[in-house]
């Protein structure tokens, strides 16, 4: 009989964590962020069909990066869950706090159960109230944890450097054309300092619109109305271009 | 509602046991729903009144549902039953439509609450019926479509207009006399509003409008651009002048006789 190495529970734990980190380090970001009207969210995501951000109830909604079908899990099994729980309670009852909580302990079980491999996911769960103050974000990464994050958001592969990005340039009251044309300017940042050029094909944007009338609030933005969104901010944009420029040498210059 | 099924079998209608009963149980019923088709859409409207025997159990009870964006459902029946159908109808075309990524379609849908009908027979032979009628705006074909139904489930696509609960026959011989195919909007919905104001004039279980208590029936045009639930003020404006006109012509319009 083979006797097996002993590996300390601080190693197990520190590779298990290293190896989901890794795989959600391979793949593209996802921005989260608040605006004046509700909560915008931007992939980049060139496919039509495998959403990284979906609906999960009236004004929850979800956005993930990682493993595709371990996220597209998740997904369904929030989905089920919110729609159990409106069904037998209230549609009311349904809140992301809730949400994030069960996918919370999802995650974690999975995280520290020896026998499964650790999910390579991080999801973000919001929820939309009827005030911006109201509005709720969640951050989960793959261990299990909760982080309640307010204003903007990223996860995925580059996400420390964007979310430093947003952090500095995201403010509250902004319009949705000045929201999604910073969070595509995060998201065109390469690792190196360079810039890419993300047109509307390869950006999958949703949004949580608490102005919408219907009860459900979330609502994809899609092809002509995208454009039209994008262009309308490069325009506004290149007014304030000198402006930009001259903070974003600063930037260069104070990481020297 | 296969997952509810496998997850929560007590909260579906169907699998609940019901207590043997003597005769006929007396329980909220809604009387009558109309709809019609106009180029580029349908609307479907009901009654407010709910009757339990001879008795007006309910004055104001809304019988006409969304049941998602281009699709609405009109009951007739066991109003708790039928309440509690639209819920779980709603409930499974949302689950779909976010699951898949895409809405079922018309048929789909219409062929889902046959299966939810039939669900129902049990109890519908106990004298708990339960009687939609459902319309919607097919995208694909893009225009508006009536489906209606029986205790057992069966399933017929109406042309033109339809109408179920214990008013419908003197609300479908109103719409036979003032229907035409190329009706506006506008048309359709007085159209609906006569078609309901003759069925309350001959049947004392279906409600005509209230005008001392400000209750108009319930009025619901899907078009293209979705489900839309007229105001209050707009269902007024047509209800008065329908009553207007009833006061020098009782009967209502006339059609010609050939």
């Amino acid at each position: 009989m083979s006797t097996p190495f002993y590996v300390s529970p601080q190693q197990a734990m520190a590779d298990r964590a290293e190896y989901a980190r890794k795989g959600i380090a391979r793949g593209r970001s996802v921005v989260v962020l608040q605006y004046t009207d509700g909560i915008l969210f931007v992939a980049e995501n060139p496919s039509r069909a495998l959403h990284k951000v979906s609906e999960i109830y009236d004004r929850i909604a979800f956005a993930a990066v990682g493993k595709y079908n371990e996220f597209e899990n998740l997904r369904i099994g929030g989905v089920r869950y919110a729609d159990l729980r409106g069904y037998t309670y209230d549609r009311d009852d349904v809140t992301a706090r809730g949400l994030a909580n069960v996918y919370a302990q999802t995650l974690g079980t999975i995280f520290s159960s020896a026998a499964e491999k650790p999910y390579e996911v991080e999801l973000i769960v919001a929820e939309v109230g009827s005030a911006p103050e109201e509005d709720q974000i969640y951050r989960l990464p793959h261990d299990g944890s909760i982080v309640d994050e307010h204003g903007a958001v990223a996860v995925g592969g580059n996400s420390d450097q964007i979310g430093s990005y947003l952090d500095q340039r995201h403010r509250d009251e902004m319009t949705l054309a000045e929201a999604l044309g910073l969070a595509v300017e995060s998201l065109s940042r390469d690792n190196n300092g360079g810039e890419r050029q993300l047109t509307a094909e390869q950006l999958e944007v949703a949004v949580l619109d608490r102005t919408r009338p219907q009860q459900r609030k979330f609502r994809r933005i899609l092809g002509r109305q995208l454009t039209r969104l994008l262009s309308a901010e490069s325009s506004a944009a290149a007014e304030t271009e000198e402006s930009t420029e001259d903070s974003a040498s600063a930037d260069t210059e104070s990481q020297e | 509602m296969d997952f509810l099924g496998e997850h929560a079998p007590g909260l579906l209608p169907g699998n609940r046991s019901l207590p043997p009963v003597q005769g006929a149980v007396e329980l909220p019923h809604g009387t009558t729903i109309v709809a019609a088709t106009f180029p580029g859409g349908v609307v479907l409207s009901g009654d407010r009144r709910a009757t339990m025997g001879n008795l007006i159990a309910q004055r104001d009870i809304e019988k006409v549902f969304p049941a998602d964006e281009y699709s609405a459902v009109g009951i007739a029946g066991t109003a708790g039953l039928a309440v509690e159908m639209v819920k779980l109808f709603q409930l499974e075309l949302e689950h779909y439509e976010k699951i898949e990524g895409a809405a079922l379609s018309l048929e789909g849908k219409a062929n889902r609450l046959s299966t939810m009908i039939r669900g129902n027979l049990g109890m519908a032979l106990q004298g708990l019926a339960v009687v939609p009628l459902f319309a919607g705006y097919d995208t694909d074909r893009e225009k508006g479509r009536i489906f209606s139904y029986d205790v057992t489930g069966g399933r017929s696509e109406e042309h033109g207009f339809a109408a179920t609960g214990s008013g419908s026959v003197f609300a479908r011989g109103s719409l036979k006399k003032l229907y035409r195919k190329d009706l506006t909007e506008q048309q359709a919905i007085t159209a609906v509003v006569q078609a309901l104001y003759d069925a309350a004039d001959d049947d004392s279980a279906t409600g005509g409008p209230d005008l001392a208590r400000q209750i108009y029936p319930i009025v619901t045009v899907i078009t293209d651009e979705g489900f839309r639930r007229l105001t209050e003020a707009e269902v007024s404006e047509v209800a008065r002048s329908v009553h207007e006109r009833r006061l020098e012509e009782p009967d209502g319009p006339r059609a010609s006789l050939l």
